[in-house]
């Protein structure tokens, strides 16, 4: 092997092996527990606030879908396939992926100083006049510059954050406060959501949310250059030249 | 090849061995402690047994939240259930006065309670929660025999580890491990709200198990069995749930 090249991969290398396998192994989980998610959800499209509620109460909103129960007053003559069983056992599984695969990367994340050094916005970027520089860039639609391919700027450091340290736990925290196992140790984790129902509620919108930010995170990709950006991620090398052609 | 990756494939193999190790002493921890579930084996195997396994560990003997009696549902909900068979049909025309739970298994005397057996025995009540997998749930006051009563009355053999109970409707069964089978609050229930146990709510007898979903606690209870394995019940699967698709422990 020349010196040469490996200057060249040294300079063009942009993830390392743990970010890319944990990244991917989230994304299938992810994916999973989306479907899955979606398909429970499809049993009792009605959503309340406090500790309980049913097809005998009001709810807090409802979506405007056919249920797969036919116990569901859910407008429609229509009842959906029932496919809750295997959602379920889906769910539960994909869900022990994506929490185990999480603890290591964090820990890992910690270990390696991977969060200081690559995801915590640098001090001068930590205020507002930074992070609407960039969004205002964006707005633009004015192409990234090289150095961006190589480090992330203020705005995506900081989605990557919040959906690591912020989106993540409480997603996994809403869904555990839904465990009644879970709850008769651990009464707190349901009671300081408002409750059962309150706790399902926010299991939904925290998904939501999660769903936002993986529409725009592939839109970005796409805007980026996404074939170079995939290959980033899966072999953790990037061209080293522009992006754009 | 230089030192590096020499060394980097080393580490991988190293960690690779260690992982296979660990993930088969822990297997072989598992089935030891009866941490796997009678549905711990396929795809989902893997998840359900790391829930159970949890759950055992965390769970074991807590307690299902209890509600204030000003949080009880106005408007309980009584999930959809087949139609009646004739067994059931002729009881409920009789008022359910022959009504019998058969006790038999892995128990020192089998035996057989009528409802006013039951009540005879110590009777307690719960403000629990009913929380269907569907997403739904509601609060209701139940009261009746704490399960423990009937199995230490019939005494059940220390080698017993699941108890199955059965509605009189047919292919409705599930199983439970001990923990939950003598938890002070699994209930063979037999009233609600002050009242008789109404049969949209699985009267005259409904095993509640309040730290699990919904469709654990049976309706219509006629008989339970103590034993050691589940392998010889049904498919194997430890009840009629994973038959139809569905996870054998539900407290998730």
């Amino acid at each position: 092997m020349s010196s040469t090249s490996v200057v060249e991969i040294a300079r063009a290398s942009r993830h390392t092996a743990l970010v890319r396998i944990t990244h991917w192994i989230t994304v299938l989980s992810f994916l999973a527990l989306l479907l899955t998610g979606a398909e429970i959800v499809i049993s009792h499209p009605r959503f309340y606030w406090g500790e309980t509620g049913n097809s005998g109460t009001t709810p807090l909103f409802k979506i405007p879908i056919p249920a797969s129960r036919s116990t569901v007053p859910s407008g429609y003559n229509y009842v959906m396939p029932d496919e809750n069983g295997w959602s379920r056992y889906l769910h539960f599984e994909a869900a022990w992926v994506l929490v185990l695969t999480g603890l290591i990367y964090v820990a890992a994340g910690l270990l390696t100083r991977h969060f200081a050094r690559n995801l915590l916005p640098a001090p001068g970027d930590r205020n507002w006049g930074a992070f609407r520089a960039v969004l205002a860039k964006y707005l633009r639609r004015a192409p990234p510059d090289p150095a961006e391919s190589r480090v992330y700027n203020v705005v995506q450091r900081t989605a990557y954050l919040s959906v690591i340290f912020v989106l993540f736990p409480l997603v996994i925290w809403t869904g555990l406060a839904l465990s009644p196992a879970f709850d008769s140790a651990v009464p707190a984790a349901v009671d300081l959501l408002g409750g059962r129902q309150s706790a399902r509620t926010l299991h939904f919108f925290v998904s939501g949310l999660l769903v936002f930010f993986l529409i725009v995170h592939v839109a970005m990709i796409a805007f980026a250059g996404f074939w170079n950006r995939m290959r980033g991620m899966i072999t953790g090398r990037i061209a080293a030249a522009s992006e754009r052609p | 090849m230089s030192n590096i990756s020499r060394r980097k494939m080393m580490t991988t193999g190293l960690a690779a061995t260690a992982g296979v190790a660990g993930l088969a002493t822990a297997a072989r921890l598992a089935r030891r402690y009866g941490l796997i579930p009678p549905d711990g084996s396929g795809i989902y195997g893997p998840g359900e047994t790391l829930t159970y396994a949890a759950q055992r560990l965390l769970t074991h003997h807590s307690l299902a939240r209890e509600f204030p009696r000003s949080m009880i549902s106005k408007t309980p909900f009584g999930n959809e259930i087949a139609p009646p068979g004739d067994a059931f049909k002729r009881h409920q025309a009789a008022g359910f006065s022959d009504w019998r739970l058969t006790v038999d298994g892995m128990v020192a005397h089998p035996a057989s309670f009528s409802l006013s057996d039951l009540k005879a025995l110590p009777v307690h009540n719960q403000i629990t929660e009913v929380a269907c997998e569907e997403g739904w749930s509601y609060i209701a006051e139940w009261i009746g025999t704490p399960l423990v009563h009937v199995l230490d009355a019939v005494g059940v053999l220390p080698q017993a580890r699941y108890i199955v109970y059965y509605s009189i409707e047919p292919d409705w069964w599930e199983s439970i491990d001990m923990a939950d089978a003598l938890h002070p609050q699994t209930f063979l229930t037999l009233g609600m709200n002050d009242g008789e146990l109404p049969v949209r709510f699985g009267g005259p007898l409904r095993l509640r198990v309040p730290r699990q979903l919904g469709y654990k606690s049976v309706k219509f209870i006629t008989r339970i069995t103590a034993t050691d394995s589940m392998k010889r019940f049904g498919k194997g699967l430890g009840s009629a749930s994973p038959e139809a698709g569905y996870a054998w422990y539900a407290g998730i």
